[in-house]
């Protein structure tokens, strides 16, 4: 078996092992969620404006939860030096553990992002464009965040200072994400949005695995 | 000149000049640009509150002059590993997240009378919010790691990445809503132009900005130099 596979499946089992797999970053969703209509009031046609754009926001926040530990597990214990070392490319190396991330957490929290707009009203029309975005969306999410977590490598604070790196670059995503729904509420299918969404993500992809190898060398020597 | 100025003896000789002729024109570009300021007739639609424009266009200016600065600076320090550059970046941040601060401030300031309110979720004011984000992320990261050349070229990437996304920043928020004022200094139709009166004011106080940070600029680099070198002879010292 290729070495990226196994290091793909070691990465999986150590998310859903020891990590809680999905479950933190899910239950941090249903909170948002759930305090939201409470922060704003229950009645439902102003909820139902807002749904989207929450349920959107909420996954961008989410998905940042279980990046700390991304590369830092890993670079505390050693085996950062070792994967350096191996064979495969570092850019690769940091691609499959960013793609890990959206497997072990993206994937979830995008079936869940449906269901958490319905739940504030937002109309059953709307799901399928919701999950395209939160699918493609958390993509683009994982790698930018796993650039954020390899930045932040061997610094004190950081979860935090992840969040602080990674939330200006969220902003395109974020637009063309909400951009799209926003269109598809109005009726106008939101495929430009949705477009542009998926050319980030296509571009956050290929570019941020170059980053982060650049930023993990420099964590290591 | 990039060559020239590696070499950290002769920076300091450079910049021990430079710094207070930078500061020297600065102070008088900005004195003369004031005062052009407060004696520019009223405009016909904004009165008074145009004067706020001349303060508040340069640091606008200044605040995506002095990103690319930073650009600059990490790039030659991430590739050359030149200590100057390293220096140069660092020194860089809290000018620029100080002059898109005032940029900032002062077009809400303008705003209130103009627009009715003191923020909008227009294009133009959300790509420079973002702007100011990521000076403060930048700012973040390099003050939460210890090792400084570490630091330093972890920054650098940073600063590279943001480079790359600012442009998307400003078409994504394009894309997303507009009503800010159209271009009118360097607008292509001669009567969307701005007026010489107003145009005087405006590139006197735009290089006069330009003076100030260059100075302030050099000076933050040198003491930033300074620091290192008190560093290195704190260490030897305390080495035996």
């Amino acid at each position: 078996m290729s070495p990226l596979l196994v290091l793909l499946r070691r990465e999986l089992a150590l998310a859903w092992g020891r990590g809680g797999g999905p479950l933190p970053a899910l239950a941090f969703y249903a909170g948002v969620t759930t305090l939201l209509p409470l922060a704003i009031g229950p009645e439902p046609d102003r909820l139902a404006v807002i749904a989207p754009g929450i349920a959107w926001l909420a996954l961008a926040l989410a998905s940042l939860l279980s990046l700390e530990r991304l590369f830092e597990r890993d670079y505390e214990d050693g085996a950062m030096d070792l994967l350096a070392l191996g064979g495969p490319a570092l850019e690769a190396v940091c691609a499959v553990k960013a793609l890990s991330q959206w497997l072990a957490t993206g994937l979830p929290l995008a079936l869940a992002a449906p269901v958490a707009a319905l739940m504030l009203g937002a109309p059953l029309s709307l799901a399928p464009v919701i999950l395209v975005c939160a699918l493609v969306g958390g993509l683009a999410f994982a790698f930018v965040g796993g650039l954020g977590a390899a930045l932040a490598l061997g610094s004190r604070r950081g979860g935090l200072l992840i969040a602080v790196i990674v939330l200006p670059l969220f902003a395109p995503p974020v637009i063309f994400g909400g951009g799209a729904l926003s269109q598809a509420a109005s009726g106008l299918g939101g495929t430009s949005g949705l477009a542009l969404l998926c050319a980030w993500a296509a571009a956050a992809v290929a570019l941020s695995p170059v980053a982060m190898a650049a930023a993990c060398r420099n964590a290591l020597d | 000149m990039f060559a020239f100025l590696a070499n950290p003896d002769r920076f300091m000789a450079f910049s021990r000049r430079a710094a207070p002729g930078f500061g020297i024109l600065a102070a008088v570009l900005i004195a003369a640009g004031l005062w052009f300021t407060f004696t520019a007739p009223e405009d016909y639609q904004q009165g008074d509150t145009v004067r706020i424009m001349f303060i508040h266009v340069p640091a606008a200016y200044l605040a995506m002059f002095s990103y690319v600065c930073l650009g600059v600076a990490s790039f030659l320090s991430l590739i050359y590993r030149h200590a100057i550059a390293d220096a140069a970046a660092k020194a860089c941040a809290p000018l620029g997240a100080g002059f898109t601060a005032l940029a900032l401030i002062t077009g809400s300031l303008w705003g209130k009378p103009m627009w009715g309110t003191w923020w909008v979720w227009d294009a133009r004011l959300t790509s420079v919010l973002v702007l100011f984000l990521f000076w403060l992320g930048y700012i973040a990261l390099r003050a939460a790691i210890d090792d400084e050349t570490r630091a330093g070229r972890a920054a650098a990437i940073l600063a590279l990445v943001g480079l790359v996304n600012l442009p998307v920043v400003h078409f994504s928020v394009e894309w997303w809503n507009s009503l800010h004022q159209g271009v009118t200094v360097f607008a292509a139709k001669a009567e969307n132009r701005l007026p010489p009166a107003y145009l005087i004011p405006m590139a006197l106080m735009s290089l006069g900005y330009m003076a100030l940070f260059g100075s302030l600029w050099l000076v933050r680099i040198r003491a930033e130099v300074w620091r290192r070198r008190a560093q290195v002879l704190a260490l030897q010292a305390a080495g035996g």
